[in-house]
């Protein structure tokens, strides 16, 4: 039997006059990588706020760890761990101090030198938090979130504006959760980022969900029209079908026939991205 | 009571090793004090029938360092925290929320204190300003009310700051001016009768008064009338702090 780490119904969210969150549904099962996919302001913080516990909900149902977060009491916060979309750690406490400080908010805490190992920063452990690169600070910041040894993670766009290094890094760091057997709520807009670390993929646009399925399935990228090209006395063809088999084929046998070649041919399927721009509207 | 002073000792960690913090809390007045005690060090003050003019300076400068650990040094340091998102991050832990409050309070309280120490220990070798023994109790009971008030005052103002930039300008334009005119920089007798009544409408006056009669020779000890007002003062920004606190950064 599946079980259910987080259960959203139906979840609307208003600021005012304006719907940030409109009627949305989603289940994460315990151990998955989930990711949240959306293009800025597409409602993701104010969903993954509503499930931390810092906001209040609109209308809907809501269940994290089978408990409401408007109600969430410290035995609730001792099993999730957050990471906040943008948070500066307090620059003159070190890497130790840092995790020590918030092991002692819990009351069974991961061991301090285990989780500067899981995060990468045993070269750094006793640099002070300022003289951090903003990748080390990130990677900080999640063994701030891990070092209770929470089941539940929340990281809200953990890799936003990183350099590649770092984002892979970062990445490095989420994918061995999964191997802790963490759950992880992950938002984030760069669908790679998506593809690379989640089991399960959940793309919002406008506070509506618009896809979800696992990264490979999503958006029914195997049905669509897969796109031809090729250049012809120097000019560039491109064309779409649903059968690239055959019209491959016809192509080919033509130009074989004709005894010249078929110059730059490329098939492609769409890629995620151009699914993920479309899905958004964002194309 | 241990997760507060888990919390404590990390805060105290964080202050001494942020030069801004030491600098303005724990330089600057003792730098104050070495000004004024140069400049007018020989002159004569004539307030209880005419007494040393650095007699009359140690107790102000404790004065301004007590209000500078407490209101000042909380205000800034909450709104830094809260507009760093650590507020905000620290409240996703099971830690109560009231305990961050505590370990900062608890700060404000040791700096306070050894603020007093320092002042009374440069005023009495470098000055012969004695420190009154025999009065230890009254002033620490000003101190206590003194300080708690301020804490109070300190956390409410920061409903009032919007950002990081924000905070030292808002916080010095309201002291600063409050400094000069309650007697603390500028010694009673030459303040016009004016300017002392509108100080009276502020608790940093009242807390000179109470502290400067606790502290000096001939003074009245405890001030229970003035100590009356800066309580008050304190239970106003309590109950504006209660209210209008906010965890969540207000700005970005």
């Amino acid at each position: 039997m599946p079980d259910t780490v987080i259960s959203i119904r139906g979840l609307r969210k208003s600021y005012g006059d304006a719907e940030a969150v409109r009627g949305i549904d989603l289940e994460v099962e315990r151990g998955e990588v989930f990711a949240f996919l959306g293009p800025n302001g597409a409602g993701k913080t104010t969903t993954v706020e509503i499930l931390e516990g810092y906001r209040k909900r609109s209308a809907g149902e809501v269940s994290v760890l089978g408990q409401d977060p408007e109600r969430g009491d410290r035995r609730w916060r001792e099993r999730i761990g957050i990471v906040l979309q943008s948070c500066r750690l307090d620059p003159y406490l070190t890497v130790r101090e840092s995790l020590a400080l918030y092991a002692g908010y819990y009351q069974a805490p991961r061991p301090i030198d285990e989780t500067i190992e899981l995060v990468g920063l045993a070269e750094k452990a006793d640099a002070r938090a300022r003289s951090l690169s903003g990748g080390q600070q990130r990677r900080l910041d999640v063994g701030m979130a891990l070092v209770g040894d929470p089941e539940l993670l929340f990281l809200d766009e953990p890799t936003t504006g990183f350099d590649p290094s770092a984002r892979r890094q970062a990445w490095e760091t989420i994918a061995g959760l999964r191997e802790l057997g963490k759950t992880v709520f992950l938002t984030t807009h760069y669908m790679d980022e998506a593809q690379r670390l989640a089991d399960r993929v959940t793309i919002i646009a406008g506070g509506e969900i618009v896809a979800r399925g696992t990264p490979e399935d999503l958006g029914d990228r195997e049905s669509r029209p897969a796109r031809i090209s090729y250049r012809e006395d120097g000019r560039e063809v491109s064309l779409e079908t649903t059968t690239p088999v055959r019209t491959l084929n016809e192509l080919t046998g033509r130009a074989l026939a004709e005894g010249r070649e078929l110059e730059g041919l490329e098939v492609a399927r769409p890629s995620l991205e151009d699914v993920y721009l479309e899905l958004t509207g964002q194309l | 009571m241990s997760l507060v002073l888990h919390q404590f000792r990390y805060d105290q960690k964080a202050f001494w090793r942020n030069p801004a913090s030491v600098f303005f809390t724990v330089g600057f007045p003792v730098i104050l004090l070495l000004i004024f005690a140069t400049v007018f060090g020989d002159q004569t003050v004539e307030v209880r029938g005419g007494i040393k003019t650095t007699t009359y300076y140690v107790p102000a400068i404790i004065t301004l360092s007590v209000i500078s650990a407490t209101m000042q040094s909380l205000a800034m340091s909450l709104v830094i925290a809260r507009e760093d998102g650590r507020l905000k991050r620290g409240r996703g832990t099971p830690m109560p929320p009231w305990v961050f409050i505590a370990g900062r309070i608890g700060n404000s309280i040791v700096v306070a204190l050894l603020m007093l120490a320092l002042i009374a220990a440069i005023g009495d070798l470098a000055y012969g300003v004695g420190f009154p023994w025999s009065r230890l109790p009254d002033i620490l009971l000003s101190l206590l009310v003194g300080t708690a008030a301020f804490c109070c005052l300190g956390i409410a103002l920061t409903a009032a700051i919007p950002s990081q930039d924000a905070a030292a300008p808002i916080v010095n334009a309201l002291l600063l001016p409050l400094y000069f005119l309650s007697g603390v920089f500028i010694p009673d007798d030459q303040l016009p009768s004016g300017v002392i009544h509108f100080a009276d409408a502020f608790p940093i006056r009242h807390f000179f008064e109470s502290f400067f009669d606790a502290y000096v020779p001939g003074g009245a000890g405890v001030s229970w009338d003035n100590l009356a007002v800066v309580a008050i003062w304190g239970l106003v920004g309590a109950f504006l702090a209660i209210r209008y606190f906010r965890w969540t950064p207000r700005s970005g």
